[in-house]
């Protein structure tokens, strides 16, 4: 959805990778960039202003994390940044329930930011989160808004409560209420007729709904392709009727998404949901940083790093960094690291989140392996291990094996498929840090082959993307 | 019964090589189904019904009656003008720093500002940025009035000439497709340019080619009858291509010299959806290669760089002719057809400014930007 600002960020960043050191001019210019992108990408330009001045400020404040390189930092402060102008990573949205039902939910929005479709696709939502909804519709100026409301309806199989043209649309709402509790409703949702921002009549009309019917939740319903003229809108609505939330529709285009970051960075409304499509069950709930991610197109490796920082020291990193760098990473460290990664959570949620690692290891194994009892079987198997075994595993003969296998309670095939593993990762890692940091991998280790080491580092450059 | 047209469609599709068939294929379908008996009921209906419905109606429709009645008293371009008004004009904040007697720096920042809020765009703000700049200095101006009017010329050359709307010349029907993302305001435009059609004495027929949306079909008919139109449709669901086919028919048989096709609204990024445009148009240039002489993208003023994509790819699969740009009555400026007019060379050939059968007009690039600066 957000691939046309990822595309210009990545391409931004991939020249950032490239350098070791990265001066204060080289910021400037990268931050002129990442400004330009912003406001192509419809990011209001206040905010534009705001985000690089944050970014520039971190950038230049941070000291320069050990194992991080400065422009990985840089790309951290930048996702760190929109996760925050999106409300962080632990907003979770959710719907205000009533205390006693139906709790109410009012739609609006501008024209034709797809309020009458967002109802249905809310209505069947909430249905299968076992709520029985009701749907009420108000748009009595669009025509032939009440017959698309009442076919949503008739073909979700979701009653609608509608009155004759001509009604007014206050009136409608506060019947709905009674409406709703004779056919036990447990959440209703009015549908408003799209207005402008600056209709005072029609904004006086919302505001009088709103009172008289006291909804849960007033959500406003953006159209993600808006413009500039977005935060305004937004704004506006928030004024005359207290929004709690906001919606954002059309999100299955190419929009760039800056009209979802503005709204929700210079308003502090929620954002609770974003439609996806036409179809009725095109609706998902927001996560920012979900958002933020798909925004960089960087997979979550930001998420890895952030995690990585909270749960291993700087010191451990430090060695950590030189055992990588040196490729003297042998199962005692694997062990440790093992250890202190599954702290930071499902180590397959983890996996995940390195970008390119399943194309460039071909191994189901190390994924199996991955997945919880198998850890504790690895765990085993190491701790089977003497230390001279750890540190050089090539030693293990069969016999040697066989005393393991003894030991941990597995197998000599489970011992092989985890030294297989091992060296399939070790290679991985390898790549890894050639990619990053060509120069400092010039030394290969001497229990690998020397010739083996560069062609997969040149391996590993050419299938970068 | 669609199953029978479709076939019969069908079969258009596939024997249909030579010209002459579409003499036939109307004459064949006319006695052979009753499907165009339904569409011609339709058409019958709307029309028996909409006097008697009109004269007792809603006060919208006695609204929109008096202004057929007085069409001209505006002049031709105030209506959309009047939809500037609403709001303040573009650069009207600006014109206190366009009236001091030097060119400051805050000047340019204020400049460069009001373009990008806009949704000028950033590409197309640092060009004029730029131009600008360099045309102060090799013009030595001094003041800020000069650099106001040179922004002026720049912006007016982005605009291109004024493209009224073309009628066709050789068939005697003109074909109008109305095409454009969801949410953008076809129907409502389409309801606005009958309007405005009629009054200068066209004969239309309107196609409900917006089968997909719940309530699509009955939005259009609903226009019909309050504008005396006739409207073909048919089910929910059914292949657009098929209206667009009947109601060429309807439209020969019944003499009208306008046909407007409505759409459904798409995302320019579905491809499978931009084939049934193609298919669309297929139809169209059976009954005359030329048709459809005209496909206006439609095109909401609140949408930001995004307009750009959806112009380029409405372009590339369907022909876009010309813009309507719709919801000017609001806050936004529409900036980004300054880009789609310089970069695709598409006309604008109207605006909306309202929700009234009546807010739209012709574009006319001069009074745009006029209303853009005025205080």
């Amino acid at each position: 959805m957000f691939e046309t600002l990822s595309s210009r960020l990545e391409s931004i960043f991939e020249r950032l990778r490239g350098r070791g050191k990265i001066t204060e001019a080289d910021l400037t210019e990268v931050m002129r960039e990442v400004r330009q992108a912003l406001l192509e990408a419809d990011v209001n330009l206040k905010l534009v202003k705001q985000f690089i001045a944050g970014v520039q400020e971190k950038a230049l404040g941070a000291d320069v994390l050990s194992g991080l390189n400065p422009s990985q930092q840089i790309i951290s402060i930048v996702y760190d940044e929109l996760v925050e102008m999106l409300g962080g990573v632990d907003a979770k949205p959710k719907i205000t329930y009533a205390g006693a039902p139906p709790t109410i939910l009012m739609l609006v929005g501008l024209q034709g930011s797809g309020k009458t479709t967002t109802c249905a696709k809310l209505a069947l939502t909430l249905r299968k989160q076992g709520q029985k909804p009701g749907l009420v519709a108000c748009d009595m100026q669009r025509p032939a808004a009440v017959t698309q409301l009442q076919q949503l309806g008739k073909q979700l199989n979701i009653p609608v409560y509608a009155e004759e043209m001509g009604a007014k649309p206050i009136d409608i709402a506060q019947r709905s209420l009674r409406w709703a509790t004779a056919q036990g409703v447990t959440i209703l949702i009015i549908d408003t007729a799209g207005r402008l921002h600056i209709d005072d009549a029609l904004m006086g009309e919302l505001q009088t709904m709103q009172s008289r019917t006291r909804p849960n939740e007033t959500l406003l319903v953006v159209d993600s392709m808006t413009g500039q003229d977005a935060v305004r809108v937004a704004q506006s609505f928030h004024e005359s009727v207290q929004l709690t939330g906001l919606i954002l529709t059309k999100m299955d285009g190419d929009a760039r998404g800056g009209a979802a970051l503005s709204i929700r960075a210079m308003t502090g409304l929620p954002i609770k949901f974003i439609g996806m499509g036409e179809k009725v069950e095109a609706i998902d709930l927001f996560y920012a940083d979900r958002l933020a991610q798909r925004i960089l197109g960087m997979g979550d490796v930001l998420t890895l790093i952030e995690k990585a920082r909270e749960h291993i020291t700087e010191e451990d990193a430090q060695k950590m960094e030189k055992k990588l760098r040196t490729a003297s990473f042998n199962l005692d460290d694997f062990l440790n690291n093992m250890r202190s990664v599954r702290k930071m959570g499902p180590l397959t949620q983890l996996m995940e989140m390195i970008p390119g690692l399943n194309k460039m290891v071909d191994s189901n194994q190390l994924q199996e392996m991955m997945k919880g009892d198998e850890l504790k079987r690895v765990e085993a198997i190491i701790c089977s291990m003497t230390m001279q075994e750890r540190k050089n595993p090539d030693i293990l003969n069969f016999s040697r094996k066989k005393r393991v296998a003894a030991g941990s309670g597995t197998t000599v095939q489970d011992i092989n498929n985890l030294l297989r593993s091992f060296k399939e990762m070790q290679t991985y890692l390898r790549r890894a840090m050639n990619t990053q940091q060509p120069k400092k991998l010039a030394k290969p280790n001497k229990s690998l082959p020397q010739g083996k080491s560069h062609m997969h580092g040149k391996s590993a450059k050419s299938h970068k993307r | 019964m669609f199953k029978r047209i479709r076939s019969l469609f069908g079969q258009s599709d596939t024997t249909d090589t030579t010209a002459e068939p579409a003499e036939n294929l109307q004459t064949e379908s006319l006695e052979s189904t009753d499907e165009p008996a339904e569409t011609a009921a339709i058409i019958e209906q709307t029309d028996a019904d909409s006097p008697e419905k009109l004269a007792t109606d809603t006060t919208d429709d006695s609204v929109i009656d008096e202004e057929i009645s007085q069409p001209a008293k505006r002049g031709f371009f105030n209506p959309f003008k009047l939809g500037l008004e609403k709001t303040r004009s573009l650069f009207g904040r600006m014109n206190t720093v366009f009236k001091t007697d030097e060119i400051t720096e805050d000047l340019w920042d204020e400049l460069e500002e009001t373009l990008l809020s806009a949704d000028v765009g950033a590409q197309l703000t640092d060009k004029l940025m730029s131009t600008l700049k360099d045309r102060a200095n090799l013009e030595k101006m001094q003041r800020g009035s000069q650099v106001r009017s040179a922004l002026k010329e720049e912006l007016r050359v982005l605009l291109g000439p004024s493209e009224p709307l073309l009628f066709s010349d050789t068939s005697p029907i003109t074909v109008i497709l109305i095409v454009g993302v969801n949410g953008v305001g076809k129907t409502t435009s389409i309801a606005k340019l009958t309007y405005l059609l009629k009054n200068q004495g066209h004969r239309l027929l309107l196609a409900a080619g917006d089968t997909f949306r719940a309530a699509a079909i009955e939005q259009i008919k609903t226009w019909g009858d309050r504008l005396k139109t006739p409207v073909v449709s048919h089910q929910h669901g059914s292949d657009p291509a098929a209206v667009v086919f009947d109601a060429m028919q309807a439209a020969q048989a019944r003499g009208a010299d306008v046909l407007i096709v409505d759409t459904a609204g798409r995302l320019h990024t579905k491809s499978n959806l931009m084939e049934e445009l193609k298919k669309i148009n297929r139809i169209l240039a059976k009954y005359d290669p030329e048709a459809p002489h005209e496909v206006l993208l439609v095109l909401d003023a609140t949408t930001g760089q995004n307009a750009i994509s959806q112009a380029k790819t409405f372009v590339k699969d369907s022909g876009v002719s010309g813009v309507i740009l719709t919801k000017l009555d609001g806050t936004a400026r529409g900036g980004m057809v300054f880009s789609i007019s310089a970069e695709l060379g598409l006309p604008v050939k109207f605006v909306g400014t309202g929700e009234r059968a009546q807010d739209l007009a012709a574009f006319d690039p001069d009074s745009f930007i006029d209303a853009l600066f005025e205080d």
